[in-house]
């Protein structure tokens, strides 16, 4: 076998590993059991609490862990967007890039706050090393955070039988960080100092070519947010290629850290479940079902990548690798091809080759797995939007045996039909409904005087430019932050519409699976009979795996049969 | 009344509702349903389509011909959505109109009341002018006018309009045989009644309510759905909006009626259309197993039950124990001991009593007969001795049977005391006139009860006689059903008021899950209670008023309808059959109904996948030839692939009917079993049936296309 293909299973494998041996720290971590780290940060989390009057002890309802939820975040979003804006003010600037404007602000300080990391900035002009730091490195730790959080109190709503108190939101914020992705992103960071990516203070170093031109070479202290960019599914490059920059990924060990990193938080945490809740059968249910998703966007992918471009074998230029378009030589096309798959199942976004360059089925595969947005999914939130399949599914399923539906012992009811009902459809709807309001600007409004004229939006005609309207909204919605980089959207028109889907497709769906379990737990109760529903078996894994195709995939069959699919035929 | 006939579909029940599914075309009626009414306004945007392409001869939308179709075949499905209610409310109302006619207008006796005082004034007048609280009188061949509990008398009643059974049965004032069923008839004796109801709220009158949608409230479960449902409508919508900027990006024209035609496709109308059917189905199937019950949320729980309480007496034995064999002391002539076990048992009008008379009998002994002189005194059963006997004069018995009766009677005693009953009760009377209780007997006792049998001792002139045994007959095929119950996950519950050996080893033998026994009333409330904290629901069957608040506390209560009106007041069903196995029928139909819905709503949403399929390339085709490719059913043309995903929208509808007024069959096999046989084929069934029923629809079109 091709050592391409090796490397990219050993990835993989690599990731599973890690992420069964995290699972149990992670789950005692929540438990509140004693964990090795203890020592290092129990000082560190008793100063924080003492400091802002935290009591530890103090358990909230879900309402209460959703009001301080909303109520940080809504903080951080005007921190950062005043930072971005006076960002030329401020210090740490050594390259003097200026201030972001107000509607790239407004994008960008959502963007992360969201844990998406959409840029519709570079980061060698775009940001300062101060709000590299203070803003991006800061909203990525606490955004992903946030995710671990909300999954910790639907963790605990799911183990208990009948309880209101579902613990102390601060508590598992905190936690999150000091215990889970501090600790990790300071051993990925070292890994990727130690090869090659820059992490110092001084600005722009200067190069001669070997054709004797004088190059600027950006740099920065970026080591450590790209070990954080990737281990909360982030995503957001220090520079503007992101990862297929070559400091941000220099080589092909920090090309199997990096994919590496994003993917094992998302994968332990389903596997924290099982151990939490104290049903692992069911953990590996939903692993299963998340596993054999990934394969099915991957396989296309690879096959196709593979395969090459069509386009060119009917210049008669026939052979592998011509799809090599957009591509890092280094890293190799089932590289790229693997890594394209997990970031955009998973909410990363990084990208270690170009999106759009890549063959339509791909396209196609990324935009699903967006779409469908739970195949292991974000930090946290990967699980949380698959609790509302589960919930549909446990309904659907719950009445084929005759039986009012329940799971976990408690009955679903009208109310979390209704919630989970909105959370289903928010997607589609933003994802949509945006596509469809900038198709509508480009038919009927293509030459109104904006900065930039909507019909020179798109960088490609025809199902290509559908694509890259549909990627950004996917995107966004999906929190993932890759982009179909042709797309001109560092404008008023994409920075703000894409705001508006990106702060819906966050806050909903962690308010939703969040008050689903709250208010289940509330309920009565109810023991396990031979006439339950089981809800760990590969039967009711599959239900749950029709729920999502049907609900997830097929309400985008039609804008996917104008983008990618009309793409698909005819080129071949 | 039983079910008259099978048949799903009557030639008369068929015209009604054919009539009714056009006047339920109303947007006021449509509007309780989220899916048939979107389809309803899509109908009506292509009512406008077809007149504006026949007024303008405009084609940019499509010919006349295309959009008249398109329009009559959804004009068609929502016909058969409401076809398919209208029949499901005309079974049932059928089922119960031909309950009520049997009480309809009969002339009553009514009694005119001063205050408190009867008045013997008699007053006749029609059924329908009798209220709640007033009184009448039923003499022999009186129909019974109203629903009500006996005053005062007893009586044989004929229940066959409403049981169906021919046999009579008796109903007297007090205990808990006190009420009578309008609409049946008294064959002897005379009875005053208590009327129990107003008239028109008579449980029977609830539930016609019920059936005929007026009063219909949607259930917990069926709300859920029909939220799910909604939201899937909501998702197409946005599908179809959207669809238009894509189309027009993509430089391709979509005609008004490809738009209609996809969102009607694209939402679940199959289980839309059947849903209100399937409610009302499930009201009918119950009322067919003569149950009334007094909401659709019942028959819903019904389905969830945990925990049943059985009665054993009926349900898990035939009846009533019989002596099954006699067991003489140390001693005691048999002969003898069966001539005693004969007397005590004379006056004995419990089928125990008789039973040993019988039992007597086949052992060739001649029933006794005694005169009115011989006889002293009659013992009746009392709770506080619990033994029951007869005292006879010694010489006149003597000289009468020339028999001398027995070794063990102290022969200067003038008086024979025979008393049967209980071990304990015998033994206090033995121990107390200072006899000794043998110990061989004793020892026969507990082995009796140890078999599940029960023991009674008879006793002459406080010494011991003997043992009769008493046997109970389990119910042949029981432990079959119990089995099945067991893999519904429902745990049975006996209970009885027998001491606890026997209760267990009867709860053993037919197989229930577990016993209470010398069971009170509120030893089952008890239980009730706490099965329901540990979030189990419960449902039991009484009769009895002191069942009432049992009844009233467990999630299903079925009252006998020859219990009394505070039982039936208290439980959420009533059974006209009066049969004791009757729960268990109820179980599966309410999982039976919840199934129905939960199969239908899964097929109607694999159906999408193929109806996607057929659509989605047509729509696009003419301008992005390469979609070609995803035209996998090979389609004839695009006009053709979306008039057949709409009709076979459409006649997907009437098919499954039968299946929804019937019901999906339920089999204990295991709700993961269940699941998977469901999802195989309902899951994959409704994903392929589709794709071969379009193609075959786009075959026959294109022949006339």
């Amino acid at each position: 076998m091709n050592s391409e293909y090796l490397g990219i299973i050993f990835s993989y494998i690599l990731t599973i590993c890690i992420a069964l041996l995290l699972a149990r720290y992670i789950a005692k971590v929540f438990l509140g059991e004693k964990v090795w780290t203890d020592k290092l940060f129990g000082p560190l989390d008793r100063f924080l609490f003492r400091f802002m009057g935290i009591k530890e002890e103090e358990e909230m309802t879900w309402k209460e862990h959703l009001k301080a939820l909303l109520t940080i975040n809504m903080l951080w979003l005007v921190y950062a967007f005043f930072v971005l804006l006076f960002q030329d003010k401020l210090p740490l600037n050594p390259d003097h890039n200026p201030g972001q404007t107000p509607d790239l602000a407004f994008n960008t300080a959502i963007s992360f706050l969201v844990n998406c990391n959409l840029q519709d900035y570079s980061g060698e002009s775009g940001a300062t090393y101060f709000s590299q730091l203070f803003v991006v490195t800061f909203l990525q730790f606490v955004s992903a955070a946030t995710g671990i959080a909300a999954l910790a109190i639907v963790f605990k709503a799911l183990k208990e039988k009948t309880v209101t108190k579902l613990g102390n939101f601060w508590v598992y914020f905190t936690k999150s960080i000091t215990r889970i992705l501090l600790p990790i992103s300071i051993v990925i960071a070292t890994v990727l100092a130690f090869n090659g990516t820059p992490a110092s203070f001084k600005g722009k170093d200067t190069i001669i070519t070997m054709q004797g031109d004088t190059q600027n070479v950006s740099r920065g202290p970026a080591a450590g947010m790209i070990a954080i960019k990737h281990l909360g599914t982030n995503g957001g490059g220090w520079f503007g290629a992101n990862s297929a920059h070559p400091l941000e990924n220099p080589n092909y060990i920090t090309n199997v850290t990096e994919i590496v990193a994003q993917v094992i938080l998302p994968v332990a945490l389903i596997f924290a479940m099982g151990i939490y809740i104290r049903r692992k059968k069911f953990a590996y249910i939903v692993f299963g079902v998340m596993t054999v998703g990934m394969f099915m966007l991957l396989i296309p992918t690879i096959v196709s990548e593979v395969h090459g471009n069509p386009a060119i074998a009917h210049m008669g230029i026939n052979g592998a690798n011509t799809a090599m378009e957009g591509k890092e030589v280094r890293l190799g096309i089932p590289a790229s091809a693997y890594w394209t798959t997990m970031t955009t199942i998973i909410s990363t976004g990084s990208v270690n080759c170009m999106h759009e360059s890549m063959m339509p089925m791909t396209g196609g595969m990324q935009l699903l797995g967006m779409m469908i947005n739970c195949f292991y999914g974000g930090c946290g939130v990967g699980i949380l939007n698959y609790y509302i399949f589960i919930i549909i599914a446990v309904f659907i399923s719950g009445l084929m045996v005759g039986r009012t539906p329940e799971f976990m012992g408690h009955k679903v009811e009208a109310k979390e039909m209704k919630i989970a009902a909105i959370i289903a459809l928010l997607h589609p709807f933003l994802i949509l409904a945006g596509t469809a309001i900038s198709s509508y600007v480009i038919v009927n409004h293509g030459g109104a005087a904006w900065t930039v004229q909507p019909k020179n939006w798109l960088n490609n005609p025809g199902y290509h430019g559908f694509s890259e309207m549909l990627y950004q909204y996917t995107s966004c919605a999906a929190n993932n932050g890759s982009g179909f980089e042709g797309l001109a959207d560092n404008n008023m028109f994409w920075n703000v519409t894409a705001g508006f889907v990106l702060i819906l497709a966050r806050f909903l769906p962690i308010i939703g699976p969040v008050a689903i379990a709250g208010i289940m737990a509330q309920k009565k109760f109810i023991p396990e009979s031979a006439g339950t529903l089981k809800t760990d078996t590969a039967t009711f894994g599959i239900m749950t795996m029709a729920v999502i195709m049907i609900i997830a995939a097929l309400a985008f069959f039609p804008s996917l049969a104008l983008g990618p699919l009309a793409e698909y035929f005819s080129m071949k | 009344m039983k079910s008259s006939g099978n048949k799903l579909f009557e030639k008369e029940l068929v015209m009604t509702s054919l009539k009714a599914s056009f006047v339920k075309l109303n947007p006021k009626v449509m509007f309780r349903n989220p899916v048939m009414f979107t389809v309803e306004v899509g109908t009506l945007i292509m009512l406008i389509v077809t007149a504006y392409t026949f007024i303008t001869k405009d084609h940019t939308q499509g010919s006349f011909g295309y959009n008249l179709t398109v329009f009559i075949v959804l004009l068609l499905t929502l016909l058969f959505a409401n076809f398919a209610e209208a029949i499901a409310e005309a079974r049932g109302k059928a089922q119960a109109d031909s309950l009520r006619k049997t009480r309809e207008d009969t002339p009553a006796k009514k009694i005119i009341l001063m205050g408190e005082i009867f008045l013997n004034e008699i007053h006749t007048v029609s059924s329908v002018e009798l209220k709640k609280g007033d009184y009448f009188l039923c003499e022999a061949g009186d129909v019974i006018p109203m629903d009500g509990e006996i005053v005062e008398g007893l009586a044989t009643i004929d229940e066959s309009a409403i049981t169906g059974e021919s046999a009579p049965v008796i109903r007297e004032a007090g205990g808990d045989k006190s009420s009578v069923t309008g609409g049946t008839k008294v064959l002897s004796d005379r009875i005053k009644v208590r009327v129990t109801t107003e008239p028109g709220e008579s449980f029977l009158d609830k539930m016609i309510a019920l059936v005929e949608g007026a009063n219909r409230q949607k259930t917990p479960n069926e709300i859920a759905l029909t939220i799910l449902l909604a939201s899937f409508t909501l998702v197409f919508i946005i599908v179809c909006v959207t669809l238009k900027p894509f189309a027009d990006y993509a430089q391709t024209p979509i005609t008004i009626a490809a738009f209609v035609s996809l969102f009607v496709c694209l939402i679940p109308t199959t289980i839309g259309g059947l849903l209100s059917a399937i409610g009302i189905a499930g009201m009918d199937r119950a009322l067919r197993a003569n149950v009334i019950a007094k909401s659709g949320k019942a028959v819903e729980t019904a389905g969830d039950i945990d925990v049943l309480l059985l009665d054993k007496t009926g349900t898990i034995t035939i009846g009533n124990r019989k002596a099954s064999h006699f067991w003489p002391a140390d001693g005691v002539n048999e002969k003898a001991f069966m001539e005693a076990c004969m007397l005590a048992s004379l006056s004995d009008e419990t089928p125990e009593g008789k039973s040993i008379i019988e039992l007597a009998n086949t052992r060739s002994m001649n029933t006794p007969v005694l005169k009115k002189e011989e006889v002293l005194k009659f013992i009746k059963f009392t709770a506080e001795t619990r033994t029951s006997g007869i005292d006879l004069d010694r010489a006149l018995h003597l000289q009468k049977t020339g028999s001398h009766n027995g070794n063990v009677a102290t022969l200067d005693d003038p008086c024979i005391r025979i008393r049967k009953g209980a071990f304990d009760a015998i033994r206090n009377i033995v121990t107390k006139a200072g006899n000794q209780f043998p110990p061989a007997t004793a020892e026969k006792v507990k082995e009796i009860s140890g078999n599940g049998g029960t023991p009674l001792v008879v006793s002459q002139n406080e010494n011991v006689m003997g043992v009769i045994e008493l046997q109970d007959i389990i119910k042949p095929g029981i432990q079959e059903r119990f089995e099945r119950l067991r893999k519904m996950g429902v745990k049975t519950v006996m209970v009885t008021g027998d001491n606890p050996l026997t209760a267990k080893f009867i709860a053993e033998k037919a197989g229930v899950d577990d016993y209470i026994a010398e069971a009170k009333p509120e030893d089952k409330m008890n239980y009730i209670k706490r099965e329901q904290t540990e979030g189990r629901l419960v449902a039991m069957m009484g009769d009895g008023t002191n069942d009432a608040p049992a009844l009233a506390q467990a999630d299903v209560g079925v009252a006998m309808n020859s219990g009394t009106s505070a039982a039936k007041e208290a439980g959420n069903m009533v059974d006209l059959d009066n049969d004791p196995t009757k729960l268990i029928e109820i179980v599966e139909i309410g999982k039976q109904l919840l199934m129905t819905r939960g199969t239908l709503t899964t097929f109607s949403i694999a159906n999408d996948v193929a109806k996607y399929f057929a659509i989605v390339p047509a729509l696009f085709i003419a301008t992005i030839p390469a979609l070609k490719a995803m035209n996998v059913m090979n389609l004839t043309s695009p006009e053709s692939a979306i008039l057949s995903a709409v009709i076979f929208n459409a006649i997907i509808i009437p098919l499954l009917i039968p299946l929804a007024l019937r019901g999906v069959a339920y089999k204990a096999i295991g709700a993961s079993a269940l699941l998977r046989r469901n999802l195989l084929i309902y899951g994959i069934g409704g994903v392929i049936v589709p794709f071969i029923g379009i193609k075959l629809i786009d075959m026959l079109i294109s022949l006339f296309l």
